[in-house]
């Protein structure tokens, strides 16, 4: 049998995290009631004037700084014409022969390796409103609350040969705009969306096969599982003698299989034109020297530095600068605790667990780097046990409670005081003369119940090691 | 030499404009498209070699608005521009996503 190769390019939209809409002052909040946030400039009423939302540009030029792009610094917007309910206007507003951001590169890894994927172009334009389909009267009902926020399209060149690298090149991007504040690029609820072209060919060959575009991929599974599926049917087809059809297709990941949407004999003729409703910008070099300036230091960056300066194991720089929030935490309770290391084991352990456990956003978490920091130094100096310690944490972690108050209000604080611990291994020892005389026989696995039993006595404020030795102390004298 | 508008472009014009004509609406479309183009031709009389290709035909750029929440809740007064709405909705002839 041939051998082929997959070619993969990749379309990827992506919400930007304005509060407002692209062209007016509607909020972009995610989940209000239908039409609550609509107006007649985004619901294409006649005589309604679009302004540009400054923040959008902004953002733009910063996911294509950071993704290594050329800027255009004399940019517009087109109007993308086509009829459908869900765009009121009968055009999108986009950008075609001018996009703000072109020729850039991000680099990826995978199990064979680092390798550059070349993005073409990206370019801002405004999203589409929703249609739900109403089975009682057999018609479409729409939503315009999405019409008109502000996307970034991000289009690469074909440079992916496999779903690894699809899965990479998406993680990459996801990661870079999350670390900018572009973005929050969730796949599920559509934040982040990607588009699928791909050919396959003969391995060797140096022309492109034909192409199809794949749509409604909403989790990374499903993109790897529709690159399988799609790569399959090409593959039957060329091996059958029949041609690949140049069409865009629609996953349907309960089915695992893709179905026509579109055949070429409707091709996209979308008769874009220059929009002359906007004016046109221009972004100046200070601007772009700016906005570089203000580039924040990116998770790869993160990870080399977390193991030079704190001298952190390469998988814990890993996991650690996974979300950029966490990583600032981290930054700031390890830079408070003068401890770097304990205060990755702590985050890796409980900060994690928690966020798993309670199926968290790491960008909610939002207790107290101080909190953190007092807690690990009293754990350090022995003042609570381990175990209360992770118990304490958990309440730090929900409420940012001040673990130092909380310790001493609940009695946590491990005994310093001689005195009662003194006290309570006498009277824990008169209280029980069963076990006290096989352990005066010598029987020393009883020494384990009286320390189990002082300890509880103490409510886990005394250090084991402690119990221990006031309770060997006062069996001597009673031999 | 302006381009023919041939039948095979009034097709695919309809098609793109969602417009059904019947046969004397085609012809006439047709015959006044031609006309349009024959029109504009007059322009390559001119020598464009040494002009910038205007991309905008606007002099000033960089008009920007805030990112400030300025609008609420409208929806009443705009859904009285629908033709149909239904529970919040616009109402429209079913599509297939």
């Amino acid at each position: 049998m041939k051998q082929y190769e997959t070619v993969i390019g990749l379309e990827v939209h992506v919400e930007l995290a304005t509060r407002t809409k692209i062209f007016c002052g509607c909020s972009t909040a995610f989940g209000g009631a239908p039409n609550t946030h609509t107006c007649p400039v985004c619901t294409g009423m006649p005589g309604s004037l679009p302004v540009l939302n400054k923040k959008v540009v902004e953002f733009a030029l910063k996911a294509g700084l950071a993704t290594n792009c050329s800027i255009n610094q004399y940019c517009k917007f087109d109007r993308k014409n086509y009829f459908y309910p869900d765009n009121p206007q009968n055009y999108q507003i986009s950008q075609l022969y001018l996009p703000i951001c072109h020729d850039g590169w991000v680099e990826i890894q995978t199990s064979a390796g680092k390798k550059k994927i070349r993005i073409h172009e990206m370019h801002m334009e405004e999203d589409a409103g929703k249609l739900i389909h109403d089975e009682w009267e057999d018609c479409s009902l729409v939503d315009y609350n999405r019409s008109g926020v502000p996307l970034i399209e991000i289009v690469s060149e074909p440079d992916m040969r496999s779903a690894e690298e699809v899965i990479a090149y998406l993680e990459k991007l996801r990661c870079t705009m999350q670390y900018l504040g572009v973005s929050d690029c969730k796949l599920q609820e559509g934040s982040m969306r990607a588009d699928v072209n791909l050919s396959i060919r003969q391995v060797g060959s140096d022309t492109f096969g034909t192409r199809t575009e794949m749509k409604n991929l909403n989790s990374f599974k499903a993109i790897a599982r529709a690159i399988e599926g799609e790569r399959e049917r090409q593959i039957e087809l060329l091996e059958m003698g029949r041609p690949v059809v140049q069409e865009t297709r629609r996953w349907d990941d309960n089915k695992e299989s893709s179905h026509a949407m579109r055949s070429k004999e409707d091709a996209k003729d979308y008769r874009y034109f220059p929009d002359p409703d906007l004016p046109p910008i221009h972004i100046s070099d200070q601007w772009i020297q700016d906005t570089k300036a203000q580039l924040p230091e990116f998770r790869e960056e993160k990870q080399q530095r977390y193991q030079k300066e704190y001298g952190l194991p390469a998988y814990d720089a890993e996991i650690l600068t996974e979300s950029r929030h966490l990583a600032d935490l981290f930054e700031e309770t390890a830079t408070l605790s003068g401890n770097p290391k304990k205060t990755a084991n702590w985050f890796m352990g409980e900060v994690l667990r928690l966020v798993k456990e309670k199926g968290m956003e790491p960008e909610k978490v939002h207790f107290g780097a101080k909190h953190l920091a007092d807690l690990l130094d009293m754990v350090e100096k022995k003042q609570v046990s381990a175990q209360n310690a992770k118990r304490v944490f958990e309440k730090v972690f929900d409420q940012d409670i001040d673990p130092v108050v909380y310790i001493e209000e609940k009695g946590l604080k491990i005994v310093e005081d001689t005195g009662l611990l003194k006290s309570t291994v006498t009277r824990i020892l008169d209280e029980n003369p069963e076990p006290l005389a096989q352990l005066l026989e010598g029987k020393d696995k009883v020494m384990g119940y009286f320390v189990g039993l002082i300890m509880k006595e103490l409510k886990g404020k005394a250090n084991p090691a402690g119990v221990r030795e006031a309770l060997a102390d006062e069996i001597s004298k009673r031999k | 030499m302006a381009k023919i508008i041939d039948d095979e472009t009034m097709e695919n014009v309809c098609i793109l404009a969602k417009l059904s004509l019947s046969g004397q609406e085609r012809e006439k479309a047709k015959a006044d498209m031609q006309k349009m183009l024959d029109y504009v031709e007059k322009l390559d009389e001119l020598d464009t070699s040494g002009v910038v290709p205007l991309s905008h035909i606007f002099g000033n750029a960089n008009v920007f608005r805030e990112d400030v929440v300025t609008n609420g809740d409208e929806s009443v007064a705009m859904l009285k521009n629908a033709p149909k709405a239904k529970d919040g909705q616009y109402q429209v002839p079913k599509t297939i996503g």
